[in-house]
């Protein structure tokens, strides 16, 4: 068994969903429910395959890439078949594992207008794979490929299942993040060419790297064309206007599978790939980082506060959060980082769960104008609470998963690395700390507009709004749990990234 | 170390100090059990409540005993104990060496020596009081059990941070622990009356539990952090108790409002405490930080800034000018809430703060020796100000609440002059004297259809509700400050404590917060005769039958009463007639810490009995003064609340100044008004309006460009293919059927060629600049 894991476990994890998309292939679309129950089966079994990783994985050494297959892949341009897995990439993996199989139960009875569940579902396994993929690859090529599969499924869930203006939505961000990872390829090429080691691996890249054939300046420029590709994924402010959009127009189970995972891509990238390989250019990049990250918190936590969408509130917030989450990676310190890990977790649970009751309000009040909702306490009692743990989850409550992903990240910022500016990063700190008021700010009078007060007139008797479902229930709860579990032991995720995360930093004389 | 082999007989006061997480979890189960079959249970939800508060009450009962026992057993015996725990993670004392050594490099070097400085510690219990103290009490170290959160960084050995949190037990501890779980328990039995059949029953004791869960693991927390957690989850109860009427807007806006305030102070309480986790070598232990405050490892100007950061903490959470004005909203809310959260526990969080890491402060506002400070400047703002807004107001509660603010600036006043006991001292008879008032209030309210109005539906009630006046009579007493009563010896204690009265030697001269102080007494008096002149005196003014309250609430209110009586003399100076010399100072000899280590060497003032004639003579005359008001105009008109055509309608002045304390100096409009209106207003919508026509708009223009651009050019080389791409695109959109479509597709051109465009450009140029 051991063995196996060892060498198909990712593979086998990575490419599970594709047997599930066959199966659904040949199944005929007026069969909905075994699509729904063939979807649900491959994801389940996707994250049985993850469990069982996770329980071979040794978890003392999380530094180390376990589970490691190295093949020849395409040969013409060495590039190759790696993947694996370590401190930093287990948490979003088991991120991804959970957020699927919960999204899918969601489906059950949330299948979207035009519906064609077979179609729907299908893409959710494509982009499954696609997520997956990008976290365990350990060549840039292979890496890219998987961060291209993510874009059409989401392209099309946008476009196909989307609100009034779906086409616009999803094209500004197929578009917008095409452009990005354009730019990232040819960072790749660069780093190909001019290290002259003919390799994508990033860690023999990072090693050569480090030999300092490449003047500064040219690192500094490979650097910004990665930050441009991951940038716009995370996406940073000012290169983010395509996320409100994209995020309003998809239907539920897109902004949750967007916001929980996808955004991540982005900020993985630089975690996992751009800091490690291009150290000294991080450090020089990092002033800027920091600065659009804090520009990013405090621009969309005012963004948020001039919405009157629901969603399109939510969305913002994204744009905020992700800055702390950014702020935490400029620092490049152990700490900043260990605090962007927790917070990409944090931000796709809370946020998640945040675009799920979104759904489920528009499910039920055919609206999310903010100015019309109201008195959802007193019509779905639960989900009325439901909806205040989220925002208070969400704006950074102690005991809850969002703080540790803020906090940590406000305090990596008063003492970044050797080589960055200390004030200036001090300046970043206390903005960011202006930034949970407003975040505070935001997320109850959303709280305050739609829980609390008496419904309106339009909405008192109609018999559509219900409480809380079945189902909604059963793809809600584990990430509820979560939320507490994590808020208060927080060591489950800073034990893992911990030394991952150090030994990511090496090349810095890493210090906490 | 003195005397290793005396006999360690403290097994059983080890288990209570490593055992007392258990105080904060009771009412945590209970909140848990009250949210998932709390429904069940019905009306009697608030048995799991009680049970689990009663249990906490016990419990921290019997740690203050065994800590007190500690003490005066060890003053009797004058031996040395060693202290022995069982649970490895638990030591007495600060824990010299270990975060400073992780740092060296050379750790070879310093093994030995820093095993010998982390074991002394440990085996010793006791700390001598430091010299220059009249009375030699050896007082027990704080026992501090500590676990890892989590480590960033590596390990703590190699560098990392290790974040801890865990429990802290010393005499500032144990005294909450006392005060949290009894006021507690009292509220709770009091609202199983108060808000009977209220519409939601079972939401309002899991909250009431959660709060006391939150406050008790704030108060034992050995880390900073630990203390955000905490100061945090008090905030949110205290959000969702005051809105716990949210139908109306009014509670949902006063519950918002004490949130965002509090949130705007944490800003300084989050950078605080980073500062402080740097400073002091990358660790949130409140002991290594306040050790290495008080040996001086700490630079003055790091505590300075950390100091007045965390002041501004303080000054959201414990009501102090400028940001207290979320206090008198937070009324909204029902009474036992208002008196368990807004005046006895949650407000001196802050103040709790402080005290916890008063080296910091006494260093870093320099303190000692000086005549002024920020602290002490806010504290006794504070106390004048809100004092005064209290005569303006007509709610009952609201008098409360700003006499709440104005105790709250005696006690932030009296720790910034120096006075920790004193402050702690009033800390702990407020909480007493205050919730019983507002549990007054509650019964008066009880009986007036719900009203705090009292111009409007009170008066006379001392006819209707005998016991209910007594204890409130004997508790504003107390707050008036009218000896004997609790209230008059704290007070005397912080006025002495300023060093601002001649003979008193304090640790510095602070002559104008001991004026302001002064003048407090004396507002205090007033408000309070006033209060209780329109509630229980003269004739009633309401349309209902007002009725003694139930024995559930009655009951606690005789017993605050009671003991707003008696606790006054726990701190008595030494010496006094009748009492004698061998009671007194007790509270100062049970929870005052050893200066030295981890706290700072802190003098005390002798007391004055010319200051106490002084301080209760204006009380007395300014609350005769008041009474002879209100009897005058009683005698004009029974009905009467205020003189027509008295001096305030009269003179321009007076009537300016009065209008400016009824619209509470303005504050609320500059910040509900100005600042919050032009966050959400204009700032947000320009924000907004950058995002959807600057930066999209710069997308959409250099899209429109690049198209045009792109046509001029391969109009002349390749007509055809890009002839074909549009009819292409352009059928799928007329398939479509929709104008906006059309639109959008036209975008989908656009933004293909900016982009693919752009890609191209700056690839090249990439290249190129290789």
């Amino acid at each position: 068994m051991t063995e196996f894991l060892n060498d198909w476990g990712i593979t086998l994890m990575v490419f599970l969903p594709l047997v599930g998309v066959l199966a659904m292939m040949i199944t005929p679309a007026e069969q909905e429910e075994s699509h729904k129950a063939i979807a649900l089966l491959t994801t389940v079994a996707t994250a049985i395959v993850g469990v069982l990783l996770f329980l071979e994985f040794d978890f003392d050494d999380t530094s180390t890439l376990q589970f490691v297959v190295d093949r020849s892949w395409i040969d013409i341009v060495n590039a190759r078949y790696s993947v694996g897995l370590d401190g930093i990439s287990l948490p979003l993996i088991a991120l991804t594992l959970l957020v699927v199989p919960l999204v899918i139960i969601y489906s059950w009875d949330h299948i979207p207008s035009p519906g064609n569940t077979k179609a729907f579902l299908i893409l959710i396994l494509v982009l499954h794979t696609g997520m997956l993929g990008s976290f365990v690859a350990q060549d840039l090529v292979l890496f890219f490929v998987f961060f291209e599969v993510v874009l059409l499924p989401m392209y099309f869930m946008i476009g196909v299942w989307g609100g009034e203006l779906r086409l616009y939505a999803a094209i500004k961000f197929f578009l917008y993040t095409l452009f990005g990872s354009a730019l990232m390829l040819v960072s790749f090429l660069a780093l190909y060419w001019l290290t002259g080691s003919q390799t994508f691996n990033m860690v023999e890249l990072a090693n050569e790297v480090a030999k300092g054939e490449i003047s500064s300046q040219t690192q500094w420029l490979i650097f910004g064309g990665m930050f441009m590709g991951f940038g716009i994924k995370v996406p940073m402010f000012p290169f983010h206007t395509w996320l409100p959009d994209a995020h309003t127009q998809a239907p539920t189970q897109g902004s949750v599978i967007l916001a929980a995972v996808l955004l991540k891509l982005g900020t993985y990238g630089f975690v996992r790939i751009a800091i490690p390989i291009l150290p000294e250019a991080a450090i020089d990049w990092a002033p800027i980082i920091g600065l659009l990250a804090v520009i990013g918190i405090i621009y969309g936590a005012l963004g948020c506060l001039a919405q009157t969408d629901m969603k399109r509130l939510i969305a913002f917030s994204s744009v905020a959060h992700m800055g702390y989450v950014m702020l935490g990676i400029a620092t490049m310190t152990p700490f900043g980082i260990n605090a962007a890990i927790f917070g990409m977790v944090a931000h796709g649970l809370i946020t998640g769960m945040l675009f799920f009751i979104a759904g489920s309000v528009k499910e039920r009040y055919h609206t999310l104008e903010i100015k019309r909702l109201g008195g959802l306490l007193v019509q779905a009692p639960h989900l009325g609470w439901i909806l205040g743990f989220c925002t208070m989850a969400s704006l950074g409550l102690p005991g809850l998963a969002g703080f540790w992903g803020e906090f940590p990240a406000i305090l990596a910022a008063y003492q970044p690395a050797d080589g960055i500016s200390t004030t200036l990063f001090r300046v970043y700190m206390v903005i960011a700390a202006i930034g949970t008021v407003l975040a505070a700010a935001y997320l109850l009078w959303l709280l305050q507009r739609t829980a609390f007060g008496t419904p309106s007139e339009e909405f008192a008797d109609d018999p559509h709004i219900h409480d809380t479902s079945k189902f909604e229930w059963m793809a809600w709860t584990p990430l509820l749990i979560l939320i507490v579990l994590f808020g208060f032991v927080p060591g489950l995720i800073f034990d893992i990234t911990d030394s991952a995360v150090v030994q990511s930093l090496q090349a810095l004389g890493a210090t906490p | 170390m003195l005397a290793a082999e005396a006999a360690p007989t403290f097994e059983v006061s080890s288990w209570f100090f490593e055992n007392v997480w258990l105080i904060p979890a009771l009412p945590a189960a209970s909140f848990l059990a009250t949210l998932f079959v709390g429904k069940r249970l019905g009306k009697h939800v608030h048995f799991l409540g009680i049970a689990a508060v009663s249990a906490a009450f016990v419990l921290a009962l019997a740690t203050a005993g065994t800590w007190i026992s500690k003490i005066e057993g060890h003053s009797e015996s004058s031996g040395e104990h060693a202290a022995e725990f069982s649970n490895d993670n638990c030591h007495a004392g600060y824990q010299g060496g270990d975060d400073a050594h992780a740092e060296d490099d050379a750790h070879a070097d310093d093994e030995t020596h820093s095993d010998e400085e982390s074991s002394a510690p440990a085996s010793l219990a006791f700390a001598e009081a430091a010299e220059g103290e009249e009375e030699h009490h050896a007082k027990p170290l704080p026992v501090v059990c500590s676990y890892t959160w989590f480590e960033s960084g590596g390990p703590a050995d190699s560098g990392g941070a290790d974040i801890t949190w865990g429990t802290l037990v010393d005499g500032q501890s144990v005294m909450m622990l006392v005060v949290v779980t009894f006021i507690s328990l009292l509220v709770h039995v009091f609202s199983t009356d108060y808000v009977g059949g209220d519409r939601r029953y079972t939401h309002y004791f899991a909250f009431l539990s959660l709060f006391t869960a939150s406050m008790l693991f704030f108060v034992i927390s050995a880390s900073t952090i630990q203390m955000i957690v905490g100061w945090e989850l008090v905030g949110v109860c205290s959000f969702a108790l005051i809105g716990h009427w949210w139908e109306e807007k009014p509670n949902s806006d006063a519950a918002l409002k004490a949130f965002l305030t509090n949130r705007v102070g944490d800003i300084g309480l989050l950078v605080g405490m980073i500062i402080l986790f740097f400073a002091a070598g990358n660790t949130f232990d409140v002991l290594t930080i306040n050790h290495a405050a008080v040996v001086g490892d700490i630079g003055h100007n790091t505590l300075l800034i950390a100091s007045l950061c965390l002041l501004a903490a303080v000054m959201s959470k414990s009501g102090q000018f400028i940001l207290h004005t979320w206090l008198p909203d937070a009324m909204a809310g029902p009474t036992p809430v208002s008196a368990l959260i807004h005046a006895a526990t949650m407000v001196v969080a802050g103040i709790y703060m402080v005290a916890r890491l008063y080296p910091v402060f006494w260093d870093g506002l320099s303190i000692s020796g000086s005549s002024i400070n920020a602290l002490a400047i806010v504290g006794g703002i504070t106390c004048v100000f809100g004092g005064a807004l209290a005569f303006v107001q007509r709610d009952l509660k609201k008098v409360l609440a700003y006499s709440t603010v104005s105790q709250l600036g005696y006690m932030a006043m009296a720790l910034g002059v120096g006075a920790w006991t004193a402050a702690l001292f009033h800390l702990f008879t407020h909480a007493i004297f205050k919730a019983c008032l507002f549990l007054g209030a509650g019964s008066v309210s009880h009986a007036c259809h719900h009203s705090f109005d009292m111009k409007a539906d009170m008066g006379g009630l001392r006819k209707h509700m005998p016991k209910t006046f007594a204890t409130f009579m004997i508790a504003s007493g107390a707050l008036a400050g009218i000896p004997p009563l609790a209230g008059f010896w704290s007070k005397d204690e912080i006025l002495v404590g300023t060093g601002g009265f001649p003979g008193t030697d304090g640790n510095g001269t602070y002559t104008i917060v001991f004026i302001m102080g002064l003048m407090t007494a004396a507002m205090t008096a007033a408000y309070m005769t006033r209060a209780i002149w329109l509630t229980f005196f003269g004739t009633y003014r309401g349309h209902a039958h007002p009725h003694e309250s139930g024995p559930r609430i009655t009951i606690p209110l005789q017993i605050l009463a009671g003991l707003a009586v008696v606790v006054g003399f726990l701190n008595v100076p030494k010496g006094l007639p009748i009492i004698g010399e061998s009671f007194g100072l007790k509270f100062e000899e049970w929870f005052e810490p050893a200066g030295g280590s981890t706290f700072p060497v802190i003098g005390h003032a002798k007391p004055s009995v010319a200051l106490a004639i002084i301080a209760t003579s204006l009380a007395l005359a300014s609350g005769f003064g008041v009474w002879q008001y209100y009897k005058r105009l009683h005698a004009i008109d029974p009905k009467a609340t205020e003189y027509t055509d008295s001096f305030v309608a009269k003179n321009a002045v007076v009537r300016a100044g009065h209008t400016l304390l009824v619209e509470k100096y303005y504050l609320d409009h500059l910040y509900t008004g100005i600042i919050a209106g032009a966050t959400k207003g204009p700032l947000a919508r320009a924000a907004y309006w950058f995002n959807q026509n600057v930066l999209d708009g710069i997308i959409h223009v250099v899209g429109k460009s690049a198209v045009g651009g792109g046509r001029f050019i391969y109009r002349f080389i390749d007509q055809g293919a890009i002839d074909g791409a549009v009819n292409a695109s352009g059928q799928t959109a007329s398939g479509s059927g929709q104008v906006l479509r059309r639109i959008q597709s036209g975008k989908v051109r656009q933004y293909a060629t900016l982009m693919f465009g752009a890609a191209t450009v700056l690839a090249a140029v990439f290249i190129v600049a290789i």
